[in-house]
């Protein structure tokens, strides 16, 4: 070990000492009154770490007897993280503040589950890539259950927890049977080992392995905990469960496949398009139904994921760009979303009918817009930026030969709009009736605003972030 | 200037309604009036500035003109121009726009919001029409729903709703597949760029997909998949049932709007795509898409007669019409491809005249039933005879703009498929028996009803709006060359090119 080495890891390490420090701050001081001022500081630590690894990280390299790498794969999936991480943190701050909700372990138990997901999509190595995934699953578990007087946040909690140990169980498993079939747990290791043909327990073992990992993006048909955890939740949280436990898992799956099993993508192409037609179709048809928002951004989420697994499907280094491409704006849209979700209330308690945002529109003219925007968006429908993302991804389909995914994803996504648009048909044309009130700190309609506004704006250039996404794709597909 | 003088005249309503969003504030008359008329001079100066480049168009050139381009995501590029067929398109959005603004100035409810959409929904279409990269035109093509959802499912009718749902996944469920085979023409011509994707050769060599021989190969995959789009947007028999729904929901300036400009997307993009890019593919299906358009002309004719409101009985017409376009264009020939961009420019005019004269009795009524009206001529008579006016010109009346597309595309088809001309051509007869029975009683007959005993003829900004229609109908039937002398050259160059595409590849499957 070298102090190149710990320089590598140094944002990790600077967030874990930030966690501790701050725990035993808070418990030795303040305690729950100090929440507000950790949730800023948190964000803020978060914006600045993912200024520094977009601008001051370079180059590739794998440290620690080849358990951590850090390349531009790695850089791209951490910024979007980090900065997802800290826009959730900053809109929620008033909501659980208003709640009483805000409990100093919060923001702590969030950097921990960041932490995991920097060590997760940094992976070169089975045991980092657990260690990581475990990190962020028991965080996450218990910011389910954070709301410990309501039983559905409790359920959410408890359901969340036996399903991700069960998913972690079949991870293990897979892991140890790749381990027994390739001697090692080194990515590289296993490339090597595949290249000369892959034994059948080495794929029972991938395929467990992607089975467990389908249950972190909650991809069908292990997508089962999400609606029920989303709703149960408290809303924050399911903000944030949306967007950057997503992109750490979407990217672990990208790292797996094309860093272990690269050399054969025969094998593991098929499993991924068959979840993500499943997927696709799945959450396009179950969120028909939905009354309540939450649960439909749940099933919204599904389909997405869907999505996005196309690009890793056809296993090109285009495929790998387009589906980064796609979570990047996936997270933004759900941001905005979820800015206006969290706004939504009736005599100061929180509501997430979707019945009550009848004639929404015509109280508050600027937040449906902004809603309608992102809506349309979600629904891929241009000039949203929401609809290039879907474009990335059908082309790399068609670009890889694999125009029938491409065809489901297109049929999908007419079924997926179905159910945007009777949000737009709650808001604008709907018959009055118990309406919601939407009461906003400035903080959540900058982000509402903000990310409309980028959803629009984006069609010019998608802010750049085309170039980066594929020297990280480049990086990571060889 | 001269290059940018097309995305002026497209974002220029887009600009407008920004300001309308941004800067009117409040819900009083004065506010409502300020939206009206911002929204009434942005469309006039917007026909003012396009009327510069009819001027300057110059038709014997065949090619693109006024040519913008610049670099864009994804290998993608903005990239506008007009040739002798789009220029057209382009000049009936910004002609028709003003004149449907003006005529919703009684609209009382969200008159901000209303203006708005429709000066996005303005620049979008203008875009359809101006767009030379693929993805360019998809955008235009697709956001295009988001406004026309909007107005349907905000100021529309009773079923507003279902209406405004069944129109937009319809048309949506089209072009998503159109997206997919965009996608693939991307990857096999490398390039966007409309211009070069029209020199492409697509491949056309027979394959087997799931063990069914694909004649025409992957041209015929790409037509159909447009086809999918463009039959819906047209529409044809039997992807039309979403029209007459759309329609009779509609506020009077949304139908108006709809068929007077959108339905001529469908019939733009055949002509832009379908036939130019994939002529062994439209060779292979053609026989097909003339016989739906006849059954297309005379099963809704039928349709129509049986009607019992005045807008769905006009959107059937809407749909009969568009079969005679379809037939034109799939004729492959001068006169049926001259024919059917006439009919559309015409039929811009009439069914636009025609929702606009039901929208007059409407504002007045408050009922489409056409068995509440009756006698009108003896209280309205400078109604009677503007209604009677575009009643003839909708049945082909010669004189009328109507008359010569309808004769342009029989003549075209008559030379390639006398079976589907004699067949479309009796449905010239039914178009007089619907459209004349619907004015006997509308129009005609004893003024008996209570209701009616007091209506009141048509206002001077009525009168106003519809002269305008009235003159161009009458100068298009009198001297249609002012519209054929522009689309001849174009046309002719299309016409050929397919003919010279065709029998090649035909030789090359035989060999």
């Amino acid at each position: 070990m070298t102090s190149a080495d710990f320089q590598t890891i140094l944002p990790e390490i600077l967030l874990s000492g930030f966690a501790m420090a701050a725990l035993l701050l808070a418990v030795y001081t303040g305690k729950d009154k100090l929440g507000p001022m950790l949730v800023w500081a948190t964000a803020g630590l978060f914006v600045a770490l993912a200024l520094y690894i977009g601008l001051a990280g370079e180059g590739e390299r794998t440290v620690f007897s080849g358990l951590f790498t850090d390349d531009p794969f790695a850089r791209f999936a951490k910024v979007t993280i980090l900065l997802s991480a800290a826009a959730v943190l900053m809109m929620s701050q008033d909501y659980m503040s208003r709640r009483d909700l805000l409990r100093f372990e919060y923001p702590i138990l969030v950097t921990l589950a960041v932490v995991g997901m920097m060590v997760m999509v940094s992976a070169a190595d089975l045991i980092t890539l657990y260690m990581g995934l475990e990190l962020q699953s028991l965080s996450l578990y218990v910011v389910a259950a954070m709301r410990r007087d309501s039983a559905k946040s409790s359920e959410a909690g408890l359901k969340y927890f036996v399903l991700g140990a069960l998913s972690s169980g079949l991870l293990l498993y897979g892991a140890s049977l790749t381990y027994g079939y390739a001697g090692t747990t080194q990515f590289a290791g296993i490339l090597t080992t595949v290249q000369d043909g892959v034994p059948l327990g080495l794929l029972f073992g991938l395929v467990f392995m992607l089975a467990g990992l389908a249950f972190k993006v909650s991809a069908a048909p292990f997508h089962m905990w999400t609606p029920d955890v989303y709703e149960g939740s408290p809303t924050p949280v399911t903000a944030f469960f949306a967007t950057a436990p997503k992109v750490a898992a979407m990217a672990l799956i990208a790292r797996l496949v094309q860093d272990a099993f690269g050399g054969v993508p025969g094998q593991w192409g098929q499993v991924l398009a068959g979840l993500s037609v499943a997927s696709m179709f799945l959450g396009a048809v179950a969120a028909i139904g939905q009354r309540d928002i939450k649960r439909l951004m749940a099933y919204s989420s599904i389909a997405h994921m869907g999505f996005a697994l196309i690009g890793l499907a056809v296993g090109t280094a285009y495929g790998v760009q387009a589906t980064l491409i796609y979570m990047a704006i996936y997270v933004t849209m759900n941001v905005g979303t979820f800015a206006f979700i969290l706004s939504m209330e009736r005599d100061g308690r929180p509501v997430s009918d979707i019945a009550g945002l009848n004639q929404f529109a015509k109280k508050e003219p600027w937040k449906a817009l902004a809603m309608l925007v992102l809506l349309f968006s979600l629904a891929g429908v241009p000039p949203m930026v929401g609809f290039f993302g879907k474009f990335y991804v059908l082309k790399a389909a068609v670009d890889a030969g694999m125009v029938w995914l491409a065809v489901a994803g297109a049929i999908a996504s007419v079924i997926g709009a179905f159910y945007y648009l009777r949000i737009v048909y709650f808001m604008y044309f709907g018959a009055e009736q118990e309406p919601v009130e939407s009461r906003m700190a400035p903080v959540q309609w900058a982000m509402l605003a903000g990310v409309a506004l980028m959803m629009v704006l984006g069609i010019v250039n998608l802010f750049g972030i085309e170039a980066p996404a594929a020297l990280a794709a480049e990086a990571l597909v060889r | 200037m001269e290059n940018q003088i097309l995305s002026i005249i497209t974002f220029l309503p887009l600009v407008a309604a920004v300001i309308l969003a941004l800067f009117l504030r409040g819900d009083d008359a004065a506010a409502r009036n300020g939206a009206k008329w911002l929204a009434l001079i942005t469309t006039a100066a917007t026909f003012v500035i396009s009327l510069f480049v009819l001027f300057r168009f110059d038709p014997s050139n065949t090619g693109f003109q006024f040519v913008e381009e610049r670099g864009w995501i994804l290998g993608l590029s903005y990239k506008m121009g007009v040739d002798g067929i789009s220029i057209l398109f382009v000049m009936l959005t910004t002609f028709l726009m003003p004149l449907t603004i003006w005529s919703c100035w009684g609209v009382e409810t969200r008159v901000k919001e209303y203006m708005i959409a429709f000066l996005v929904l303005e620049t979008l279409m203008l875009g359809v029409f101006c767009a030379l990269d693929l993805v360019l035109f998809y955008l235009f093509f697709e956001a295009g729903l988001i406004p026309m959802f909007l107005i349907i499912g905000i100021w529309g009718g009773k079923d507003r709703i279902y209406a405004a749902f069944k129109f937009f996944l319809y048309t949506f469920l089209g072009s998503v597949l159109m997206l997919v085979a965009m996608i693939a023409m991307y990857l096999d011509a490398g390039t966007t760029d409309i211009v070069k994707l029209l020199a492409h050769d697509f491949g056309h060599e027979t394959f087997s997909l799931l063990g069914i021989q694909v004649v025409g190969g992957l041209q015929t995959m790409l037509f159909l998949a447009f086809f999918a789009s463009f039959a819906v947007k047209m529409p044809m028999w039997p992807v039309h049932t979403w029209l007459p729904d759309a329609h009779v929901q509609a506020p009077t300036a949304g139908s108006v709007v709809l068929a007077a400009i959108l339905l001529k997307m469908g019939g733009y993009g055949f002509l832009r795509f379908s036939l130019p890019m994939f002529p062994v593919g439209s060779d292979v299906m053609g026989p097909m898409v003339l016989w739906m358009s006849a059954i297309a002309i005379v099963y809704t004719s039928l349709v129509a007669l049986a009607q019992s409101d005045m807008k769905k009985l006009i959107a059937y017409s809407s749909v009969a019409h568009m079969g005679f376009v379809t037939m034109g264009i799939f004729a492959v020939n001068q006169q049926g491809v001259d024919g059917a961009i006439f009919q559309m420019i015409s039929h811009g005019f009439i069914s636009g005249a025609l929702f606009l004269a039901v929208g007059v009795i409407y504002d007045r009524m408050h009922t489409r039933e056409i068995d509440a009206y009756g006698g009108l001529v003896n209280r309205m008579p400078a109604y009677a005879l503007v209604f009677m006016f575009f009643t003839m010109a909708n049945v082909g009346l010669p004189g009328t703009s109507g008359f010569v597309g309808e004769f342009l595309t029989l003549v075209g088809i008559f030379q390639v498929n006398t079976w589907v001309a004699a067949v479309a051509t009796s449905g010239v007869i039914l178009s007089a028996c619907y459209a004349l029975w619907l004015y006997r009683r509308v129009v005609f007959g004893a003024l008996v009803k209570d209701a009616l005993k007091t209506i009141t003829d048509m206002t001077g900004r009525e009168k106003a709006i519809f002269a305008p229609l009235i003159a161009m109908t009458l100068l298009l039937g009198i001297y249609p060359s002012l519209v054929t002398n522009i689309i001849e050259p174009s046309v002719a160059a299309l016409v050929a090119d397919y003919h010279d595409a065709v029998p090649l590849a035909a030789d090359s499957v035989t060999n």
